[in-house]
């Protein structure tokens, strides 16, 4: 079997992984525990938030941190703009319709990168890429300590503003109680337009918190929007404990399962976490909602 | 026909029906009323198989039919239809009808023709090409009836059918559910259009938060103290004799 | 006069070949092939109600287990294709019973889907007997008795065939009691439920359905285009396909998935040759999948029933 400080390292790697995992999904869970839409864009919309971050790097040479608060801002815009024109406007009735205008939204945003980008592997190079952080067998890269601790900091600083500042409360607001929140005078819509824009400004943030480390390509976007769906269902929709939770566990999942099963098959882990819970428990951990 | 022996359904920590009992005979009308949130539809749920019961027995035509799937109750020869009207929306009355008489054949034109008779008896011929959708709130509640009809029960829920119907719209359904009794159908019904209870039910049971506070014919129930203060509030009886 | 539309449809498609390069046959096979496909989402999706994002996994079951019986078991493909078809069906089963079991339904049901098609995609991915992710070569023998082919014409007749036969499938839904007790589930499931429909039964079994036509259609693309891997058989753009040209076409009709297939296939053609239009993109391909997104937001948004109930009267399933 596997050396304990191997498995160690795996777990450590897993952790830090995690942390933008939660970033990820806490926008997804956000999402749905608002508008109770299934944002099947969300891994597209976070490809696409990638590339950004590349070509800020490749044409202007802003470091992927630099660039946050400009991707982070830049991607709430898109998302609140794509909520008003598309996605708020057309997602009337059927869940079922709200999941197929993202998908949607997705198949454009996954081929039009393949359209215009190519489908090659892009990468960063940082200067400071190289550097490792060492923990007994373990061997942390320096940024993805950095990307992890930032990812828990934006987390943290989401959990505050939703707690303390007016836009937060309204936001619970309508997330508890549509009808009441319309009553005591909360712009609904507008609310809608706002959460789905802090969604898809977490994944800004996590864009530029992943470039430093990862890559990017056009199926990117499919093989994220598995990974933040299993979290958030293990965790429970709506939850944001759950989002934690869970992208922690689903990190360090996806890092033991390559660790044992090899980089291909390890991912089947995630799928399989996924089916598992849907079938036993749709509610995931801490959700409320079947 | 029906026993249902000491019923009780709880959600969460809340008592929905406790220890309910009724009977229905063969060939009977039956009413249950009882003030708003009183549990009755819950108790015709549970007794329809949609809920599981914490307690109690169903027993049909001598057969337990407690906790069995709603289709396989349908099968016993019981059927329910819902307050809130759930039409098939995007398919027409005839389709919308069949679909309930393919339970008896699995032929599409016998199917056909009981629905087109079915459809007759309840007033609806002329609608037999509408989309479910298209009707009104009377349209949807004989297309409940008919549905159910045409699965040929021996034993027929009624929920709140006359509900969000005028005066005259009422009268016809009570002429209606008049004439499938005639037909050999028992019945069962929630009511809360007075009128119609008294006009069509020979025996009336009254819920009140859970329990089934009285049992009796229309006028008896009108009498009754306990089901005047159900309805009016603690005290009320005593005031309306004074 | 709508039968006299058919027939004289039906005449044309069978003189077709005789008139057209070998090219045209090509695409109106893939019309056909693709409106099979399309119709064994459709039994399921549009007739039932039940929406799945992984219709792929069916495809890739047929294709692969005619392929391994072929090629590594030296089984005639022709043989080999009702074997895959019930394994399809198997496995339609499977996961129906499994999701329903569970009481999914809508986009938690569609979603389970698509892991599972992921999950099929990864093991064939990383497993000896479907050769990795190299994926299976067919060895060619263009011999008809070896289920290859040396023109375009019988595949196109075949292509044909399966379509017609998907035809008749929906048209039966749409005269029997099965397909009445479908489309009860898919307006309304506990009404359906009141009036004694076994719900879990019938979805079950148009899963098993669906899975197996799907199926059938792996094991022909499989034969015709010799070569298959875990992102062909089971990759998300084949999913998407089936639930695209469905939905463009009118879920829930009998000619939905035949009138999305052209529709989808005339934008394929058509965006092929716009490389010269657009000489700044790297590789066209992708513009029809992008135009595709943009129907099926069109679609939901202002036509959920399709292109078919801008041609007639919409008379639903």
């Amino acid at each position: 079997m596997l050396d304990p400080q191997i498995i160690l390292a795996g777990v450590l790697n897993g952790l830090l992984a995690g942390g933008i995992y939660v970033l990820v999904a806490v926008g997804l869970t956000l999402i749905y525990g608002v508008l109770h839409i299934i944002n099947f864009a969300h891994g597209s919309l976070l490809m696409l938030a990638m590339y950004a971050v590349f070509f800020l790097w490749k044409l202007s040479g802003i470091d992927p941190y630099v660039a946050l608060p400009i991707v982070t801002g830049g991607a709430f815009a898109v998302g609140f703009v794509l909520y008003r024109a598309v996605i708020g406007r057309y997602s009337h009735g059927k869940d079922e319709n709200i999941l197929l205008i993202t998908l949607g939204v997705s198949i454009i945003a996954d081929n039009g990168a393949l359209l215009f980008f190519g489908g090659d592997t892009e990468t960063i190079d940082v200067p400071y890429a190289g550097k490792i952080i060492e923990l007994g067998a373990a061997f942390l890269p320096l940024p993805k300590v950095i990307s992890c601790a930032a990812a828990i900091a934006i987390c943290l600083a989401l959990g505050l503003f939703m707690a303390l500042s007016d836009t937060g409360k309204a936001i619970r607001a309508v997330a508890k109680e549509r009808q009441g929140a319309r009553l005591v005078g909360i712009d609904v819509e507008h609310i809608f337009a706002v959460s789905y824009g802090i969604g898809i400004a977490c994944l800004g943030a996590a864009a530029c918190l992943l470039m430093p480390t990862f890559y990017v390509t056009p199926q990117s976007g499919y093989a994220f929007v598995l990974v933040a769906f299993t979290i958030v269902v293990l965790g429970g929709m709506g939850s944001f404990v759950g989002a934690a939770v869970g992208g922690f566990l689903i990190g360090v999942t996806e890092s033991i399962g390559g660790l044992l099963l090899g980089e291909q098959l390890g991912q089947i882990g995630i799928s399989l976490i996924f089916i598992l819970i849907l079938l036993l428990k749709p509610t995931g951990l801490f959700g409320s909602r079947a | 026909m029906l026993e249902v022996r000491d019923l009780s359904k709880a959600f969460g920590g809340l008592k929905a029906v406790d220890q309910a009992s009724l009977d229905v005979r063969t060939g009977e009308i039956v009413g249950l009323i009882g003030p708003n949130g009183a549990g009755k539809t819950t108790l015709f749920a549970a007794i329809a198989g949609f809920h599981k019961p914490d307690g109690g027995r169903i027993v049909l035509d001598g057969r337990d039919i407690t906790g069995l799937a709603p289709h396989q109750i349908c099968a016993a020869g019981m059927v329910r239809t819902f307050q809130i009207t759930q039409p098939f929306a995007r398919i027409s009355v005839r389709e919308n009808i069949m679909v309930g008489a393919y339970f008896r054949t699995a032929d599409r034109r016998t199917a056909t023709r009981l629905a087109e008779s079915v459809a007759a008896q309840v007033g609806m011929t002329d609608q037999l090409d509408q989309p479910g959708s298209d009707l009104t709130v009377a349209g949807r509640k004989r297309l409940e009836l008919a549905r159910a009809l045409a699965t040929r029960p021996r034993l027929l829920l009624l929920d709140e059918v006359m509900a969000g119907l005028n005066p005259t719209e009422i009268g016809d359904i009570v002429e209606v559910i008049r004439t499938v009794r005639a037909g050999g159908v028992t019945i069962l019904l929630i009511e809360h259009v007075m009128q119609a209870v008294t006009s069509l039910a020979e025996r009336v049971y009254v819920l009140n938060q859970g329990r089934m506070i009285a049992e009796g014919t229309p006028a008896a129930i009108a009498e009754n103290p306990e089901v005047v203060e159900a309805y009016l509030g603690h005290g009320a009886a005593k005031v309306l004799r004074a | 006069m709508r039968n006299l539309a058919v027939a004289a449809a039906l005449l044309a498609a069978l003189v077709y070949p005789l008139l057209v390069p070998n090219y045209l046959i090509t695409v109106g096979m893939l019309i056909f092939f693709i409106a099979f496909l399309g119709q064994s989402w459709n039994v399921a999706g549009g007739f039932a109600g039940q929406t799945s994002f992984g219709h792929a996994v069916f495809f890739g079951v047929g294709a692969y287990t005619s392929t391994i019986l072929h090629v590594s078991h030296g089984w005639n493909p022709w043989l080999a294709w009702p074997v895959a078809t019930a394994m399809g069906g198997l496995v339609g089963a499977g996961i129906a019973f499994l999701s329903f079991r569970a009481g999914l339904r809508g986009s938690y049901f569609a979603l389970i889907t698509l892991a599972f098609a992921e999950v099929f995609r990864i093991v064939a991915n990383s497993a000896a007997f479907t050769r990795g992710g190299l994926g299976m070569l067919i060895k060619a023998d263009s011999r008809l008795e070896n289920f290859q082919f040396t023109t375009p014409i019988a595949p196109y007749y075949l292509a044909l065939a399966l379509c017609l036969v998907s035809l008749l499938i929906a048209w039966w839904l749409t005269r029997g009691r099965f397909g009445a007790r479908l489309v009860a589930i898919r307006e309304n499931e506990d009404a359906a439920r009141a009036l004694g429909i076994d719900v879990f039964a019938e979805k079950v079994k148009v899963l098993t359905l669906s899975g197996a036509m799907c199926a059938a259609g792996g094991t022909f693309y499989a034969q015709k285009y010799l070569y298959i891997d875990p992102t062909i058989a089971f990759g998300i753009d084949k999913s998407v396909e089936m639930l695209l040209v469905t939905m463009v076409g009118g879920a829930g009709t009998i000619f939905g998935p035949l009138i999305g297939s052209i529709v989808l296939t005339a934008i394929n053609e058509l965006t092929r040759n716009a490389a010269g239009v657009f000489p700044a993109l790297k590789n066209v391909q992708p513009l029809s999948l992008v135009v595709y997104g943009v129907m099926l937001i069109i679609i939901v948004a202002r036509l959920p029933d399709g292109f078919a109930s801008l041609l007639w009267r919409r008379r639903h399933a």
